[in-house]
């Protein structure tokens, strides 16, 4: 089992997620994070005051899938995400040892 | 807490103190009977208020004593009493609001409550002595005590209750007294409350209500009795009575001062105090490193709407009757704000890249600044012009002037009331000339509009206007700071500052997630 971690713009989400149910992803967890890569920041002007925003605003995208799943999934996200500008995100995987569905207490792939 | 709340109390009785011992008969005489047990009489008056005259007060006529003195129209009365409450509105929420919508998160309460209370001080202390010190006959610099707890204001004559009434800028025409005391109470507190936008997020709330005292009483009363105190046109008839009526008024005044509704009194005034403060405070901690972006231009938005709605009250309202005058004042705080918008918006796409919300809203304030001195005298033209020429002056006002100050003027309160106010008082002067569509001045003797009006002499007698309110509320406030700040201090702590004023002044959070 892969844990499928990905940082993508913000207006993406939706067509990142159609893309992970057509090809069999049960369920993902999203958070709205904020972080800087080599898009780096912006600036923004009040009155005579700039600030640099380091920080972009940014969404976390979480997937636990089967081990044979996880080349589609990447696939997947990277197709739906891309616009081909600087700030489209990045995919991280990660083994994952071990899952419980709590209401039931299957474990492994059958929780999954 | 307690040092604060006797510090408090110390300045609230040392500007108290001397009105009392002196009139402390006089007051207990006037008080008792018209607060209890009258009040079948008022609502006799008031079903008929045309049976009885209205009691002569000191602004009534006093040349004619046999012919009955005017009596307040009600239209005039209906309009008086809308413009107060959008004065009421303009304050809280307007300023609120927007003032609000402009600082971080974790101050807005400090910002909302800093007005709030502000405006209720100044209200509270209009009733028991400003109005008397400020719109009372006594020396060309301050008034008298005559009204101390709006004393003399009603009366019983006979079992007959009358209501004194105030003077417009109309020979016959008044308005009752109690609606000038309300209208012009809204003035007083709008404009301590503008100055907390200076020193937002770093004072200390006790500090806020102490300084708003001492400034109130040593430099807005003064200010506004030597703009604005003059005795009502009633008592002129020749020459000689339009001399002597004069003398009566204010110092600013009878030199010929134009301020139609407040630029000297409410913006050049609350503007000096808070550069004034922006210095002796000191910036807040971050400045210039960390991001002290607002946290919420919608309610900026929303606050600049209602100070525009408002302000219709502010600048028609103080032709203190439903007239002429009241409508040349509204088109030209419509054409002069919607111009200035657009002058800052477009200054600020051309200079910095892009058109803001917060540059439209600024604009909007800017505007209705600068038209403020003017809206009464000048041609729709004029204000047009004031009103772009305001938008371009004030965004310079935030930006190249403010860096060369080196403040933190937090909000910008001089950047744009300052700014826009001697802007306004100055152009009053030319715009104002009938040669260029305004109305000049009023010849009270032949009742009718002078024909010889100077420019340039009245850009000298606006620079006098300007200057001494300049110098005046700068050096009271600068004295005021002092004071606060030797005696509870004017900051609160950086650790306190870091957490935010909501928390650590307040003890409550404006947003829970």
């Amino acid at each position: 089992m892969k844990l499928v971690t990905a940082i993508i713009k913000p207006f993406k989400l939706d067509e990142v997620r159609e893309a992970l149910s057509g090809i069999g992803v049960q369920g993902i967890t999203v958070s709205e994070v904020k972080g800087f890569g080599r898009q780096k920041g912006h600036t923004e002007l009040y009155r005579g005051a700039e600030y640099v925003v380091d920080f972009l605003p940014k969404v976390k995208i979480e997937a636990a899938v089967k081990t044979e799943l996880v080349e589609r999934v990447i696939e997947a996200i990277e197709k739906a995400a891309n616009t081909g500008k600087i700030g489209d995100g990045k995919i991280f995987v990660f083994d994952l040892e071990q899952v419980v569905r709590i209401r039931t207490g299957e474990t492994g792939a059958d929780a999954l | 807490m307690k040092r604060l709340l006797a510090s408090f109390t110390l300045a609230g009785a040392l500007a108290l103190g001397a009105a009392f011992a002196a009139h402390a008969s006089e007051f207990a005489g006037s008080l008792a009977p018209s607060s209890y047990g009258s009040s079948p009489t008022i609502l006799a008056q008031a079903t008929a208020p045309a049976a009885a005259p209205a009691a002569a007060a000191a602004a009534a006529p006093a040349a004619t004593p046999a012919a009955a003195p005017p009596t307040p129209n009600k239209g005039d009365n209906a309009w008086m009493i809308v413009a107060t409450l959008l004065v009421i509105m303009m304050s809280i929420p307007g300023l609120a609001l927007f003032y609000g919508g402009l600082v971080r998160s974790k101050n807005m309460l400090s910002v909302l409550m800093q007005v709030f209370v502000i405006f209720s001080l100044i209200i509270v202390l209009w009733a028991v002595y400003g109005y008397s010190l400020a719109f009372t006959e006594d020396g060309p610099f301050i008034g008298g005590l005559d009204r101390l707890f709006l004393s003399g204001i009603f009366s019983i004559k006979d079992g007959a209750g009358t209501f004194a009434t105030a003077a417009t800028f109309s020979k016959g025409v008044v308005i009752p007294e109690y609606l000038f005391v309300v209208f012009q109470a809204t003035f007083a507190a709008i404009t301590v409350a503008l100055i907390v936008g200076a020193f937002a997020e770093r004072a200390k709330f006790s500090a806020v209500l102490v300084f708003a005292v001492l400034w109130f009483t040593f430099a807005y009363l003064p200010i506004a009795h030597m703009v604005w105190f003059w005795p009502g046109p009633d008592g002129i008839k020749d020459a000689a009575t339009l001399a002597s009526e004069t003398a009566k008024g204010g110092w600013l005044w009878q030199k010929g001062a134009l301020d139609f509704a407040g630029g000297t009194v409410v913006h050049i005034n609350a503007g000096v105090a808070g550069i004034v403060g922006a210095f002796v405070i000191g910036k807040r901690v971050g400045y210039g490193k960390d991001s002290m972006a607002p946290h919420n231009l919608t309610f900026t938005m929303i606050g600049a709407s209602l100070l525009w709605v408002g302000w219709f009250g502010f600048n028609a309202g103080s032709a203190l009757e439903a007239g002429d005058t009241a409508a040349l004042a509204f088109i030209n705080t419509l054409v002069a704000t919607a111009a200035a918008v657009l002058s800052w918006m477009f200054a600020e796409w051309i200079w910095k890249g892009k058109p803001s919300m917060l540059g439209a809203a600024s604009g909007a304030v800017a505007g209705l600044v600068a038209i403020t001195p003017a809206c009464g005298f000048v041609g729709v033209n004029g204000a047009l012009a004031l009103g772009l020429l305001a938008g371009i002056v004030c965004l310079w006002g935030v930006n190249a002037l403010k860096r060369v100050l080196g403040a933190d003027d937090a909000l910008d309160v001089f950047g744009v009331h300052g700014v826009g106010g001697i802007l306004g008082a100055m152009l009053t002067a030319v715009f104002a000339s009938p040669k260029l569509g305004g109305q000049g001045v009023y010849d009270y003797v032949a009742n009718k509009i002078s024909a010889d009006y100077s420019i340039y002499d009245q850009l000298f007698i606006q620079g006098t206007g300007v200057l001494t309110t300049i110098v005046w509320s700068g050096v009271v406030a600068f004295i005021a700071y002092k004071v606060v700040d030797l005696s509870i201090g004017l900051r609160v702590t950086e650790e306190e500052e870091r957490e935010g004023l909501d928390i650590a002044s307040h003890g409550e959070s404006a947003y829970r997630m």
